[in-house]
C-alpha cells in the first residue's frame, strides 16, 4: 500500500500540482453517498406513489 | 515563404498528438459507429482547436462555447429533444421498475468517493457524473460546477456510453449466476391512460425540483419535451423537437465542447485518471443495480431476473438492448425487453436528479 501510494503520488504531483493522493477523502465523501443515494431513492419513491396513484385515478 | 514555414514549426508534439485524438475520434465515430452524433463533432473541433494560431478557438468555436455551454444551454435544449423522444410507457405501466434506476445511480456516489482521492471535491463530483451515462447532464454539471476538466469529462462519458455493449455484460455475469439469468419475467401489458401520460412529466417536475432546485432545469427540459410529446396537440413541435432541434443543437455542442480539447487542458496525466474513474462509475452503476436486484430477490415472491438491474443506468436504449439480448442468450424464450427498456428509461429520470442531488451539495 505504502508502495502504490508513493506511485501514484510521484506520478500526480510530477504531471500536475494541483492532483493529490489523498486516500483518507474516500472516506470523508462517503457521507455525500449515505445521503445522496437516500435522497434519490426518497424522490424515485414519492414518483413511483404518485404514478401508482394516477394509474389508479385515472386508469381506463 | 518565411511565414510558411513559422507556421509549420509552430506545431508542437503536444498539437500533433491532440489532432491525431480528434483524428480517432472522428475514425471511431464513422468506421466504429461509436456515438457518432457527438464524436465526430469533438473530433474534429479537437482538429481545429489545436492548429497553431487557429482562428477557430478564439473566434467561433469560443463564442459558441460562451453561447451554449458556458451557460448550460446546449445541454438544456438537448433534453428537450431527449424528452420528446422517450416513450414512458413501459415505465408507467410498472412504476416499481423505477426503484432499479435510483440503485444503479450507486456508480456515481462510489466514484465521488473515489475521485476525491485525487482531485478537488468539485472536480471529483463532476468527474463523478459521467456514471449518469448521460452526455448533457455530465456537462451542465460539470460546467455548473466550474470544472476545468469539462472535456475530458464529456469526452469519457460519450466514450463510455458507446463502450456500454462491451462495459456491461462482463459485470453482469461476474454478479449472477446461472440460474439467476434464466428467471423468466412475464410482461402483462398493460394500458395507460392519456391523462396519466400527460400528468406524469408535470409530477416528476414538480416533485424532484421541490426536493432538489438544482435539478429544477434538467428535469423540467427533460419533462417538457415530453410533455410536448404526450399532450397529443403538438405533434408538429414533437417531431420537430424530436428531429430538428435535437440534430442541430448535437452539431453545435460538439464541436462546442471541442473549446476544452486544447492540449495544455487535455494532455495531462489528470485526463487518463478522469477516464478511470469513468469507467470506474460505469461498472459500479452496472453493480448497484443488478445488486439490488438481487436484494429485492431475497424479499419478494416474484423473483426478479437481477440483469435489468443493469438496464438502470440511462444509457438509453442501449443498455436495455444488451439485457435483453443477454436474456435470450441465456434463454431464446427469455424476453426481457419491455422491462429492461422500463428499468432504463428510469435510469434517465434518475441520473438527472443524481445530476441535480451533485449541484445541490456543491455548487
Amino acid at each position: 500500500m505504502n508502495l502504490l501510494s508513493y506511485i501514484l503520488l510521484t506520478a500526480v504531483n510530477e504531471s500536475n500540482p494541483d492532483v493529490f493522493f489523498k486516500p483518507e477523502n474516500f472516506v470523508f465523501n462517503l457521507k455525500y453517498m449515505g445521503i445522496g443515494m437516500l435522497v434519490i431513492f426518497v424522490i424515485i419513491g414519492i414518483i413511483m406513489l404518485a404514478t401508482i396513484l394516477l394509474n389508479r385515478l385515472f386508469s381506463k | 515563404m518565411d511565414i510558411l514555414y513559422e507556421n509549420l514549426l509552430a506545431f508542437t508534439w503536444q498539437d500533433l498528438v491532440m489532432i491525431a485524438i480528434g483524428g480517432l475520434l472522428v475514425f471511431l465515430a464513422i468506421k466504429k459507429n461509436m456515438e457518432p452524433t457527438l464524436l465526430l463533432p469533438i473530433g474534429f473541433g479537437t482538429i481545429l482547436v489545436n492548429i497553431p494560431f487557429s482562428d477557430a478557438l478564439t473566434g467561433p468555436i469560443k463564442e459558441l462555447y460562451n453561447a451554449g455551454i458556458a451557460n448550460e444551454l446546449f445541454p438544456l435544449l438537448l433534453f428537450i429533444g431527449i424528452g420528446a423522444m422517450i416513450d414512458f410507457g413501459p415505465l408507467l405501466s410498472n412504476p416499481k421498475l423505477m426503484l432499479f434506476g435510483a440503485a444503479a445511480q450507486f456508480g456515481i456516489f462510489f466514484t465521488l468517493c473515489t475521485a476525491s482521492i485525487f482531485f478537488p471535491t468539485i472536480d471529483a463530483a463532476s468527474i463523478a457524473i459521467i456514471g449518469a451515462a448521460d452526455g448533457p447532464t455530465s456537462i451542465a454539471v460539470a460546467n455548473t460546477l466550474g470544472s476545468k476538466y469539462v472535456g475530458a469529462i464529456t469526452v469519457a462519458a460519450y466514450s463510455y456510453m458507446a463502450l456500454v455493449p462491451i462495459i456491461q455484460p462482463p459485470v453482469i455475469k461476474l454478479l449472477t449466476t446461472k440460474k439467476e439469468r434464466l428467471i423468466r419475467m412475464p410482461y402483462v401489458q398493460k394500458s395507460v391512460s392519456k391523462t396519466t401520460r400527460i400528468l406524469f412529466p408535470i409530477v416528476i417536475t414538480l416533485v424532484a425540483s421541490a426536493i432538489v432546485p438544482q435539478a429544477t432545469s434538467l428535469i423540467g427540459f427533460l419533462m417538457y419535451g415530453n410533455l410536448i410529446r404526450e399532450c397529443g396537440v403538438l405533434d408538429s413541435l414533437s417531431e420537430t423537437a424530436q428531429k430538428v432541434l435535437a440534430n442541430l443543437v448535437t452539431i453545435f455542442l460538439g464541436i462546442s465542447v471541442a473549446f476544452n480539447m486544447t492540449s495544455e487542458q487535455f494532455l495531462k496525466f489528470d485526463t487518463l485518471l478522469i477516464l478511470g474513474l469513468g469507467l470506474i462509475a460505469f461498472i459500479f452503476d452496472t453493480a448497484g443495480g443488478v445488486l439490488f436486484a438481487k436484494v429485492l430477490n431475497l424479499f419478494s415472491k416474484e423473483k426478479i431476473n437481477p440483469m435489468i438491474g443493469a438496464a438502470g443506468i440511462s444509457a438509453f436504449p442501449m443498455s436495455g438492448r444488451i439485457v435483453h439480448k443477454m436474456g435470450l442468450e441465456e434463454d431464446p424464450q427469455n424476453f426481457l425487453l419491455m422491462h429492461s427498456i422500463g428499468v432504463n428509461v428510469s435510469g434517465q429520470i434518475a441520473s438527472v436528479i443524481a445530476g441535480g442531488i451533485i449541484l445541490n451539495f456543491f455548487s
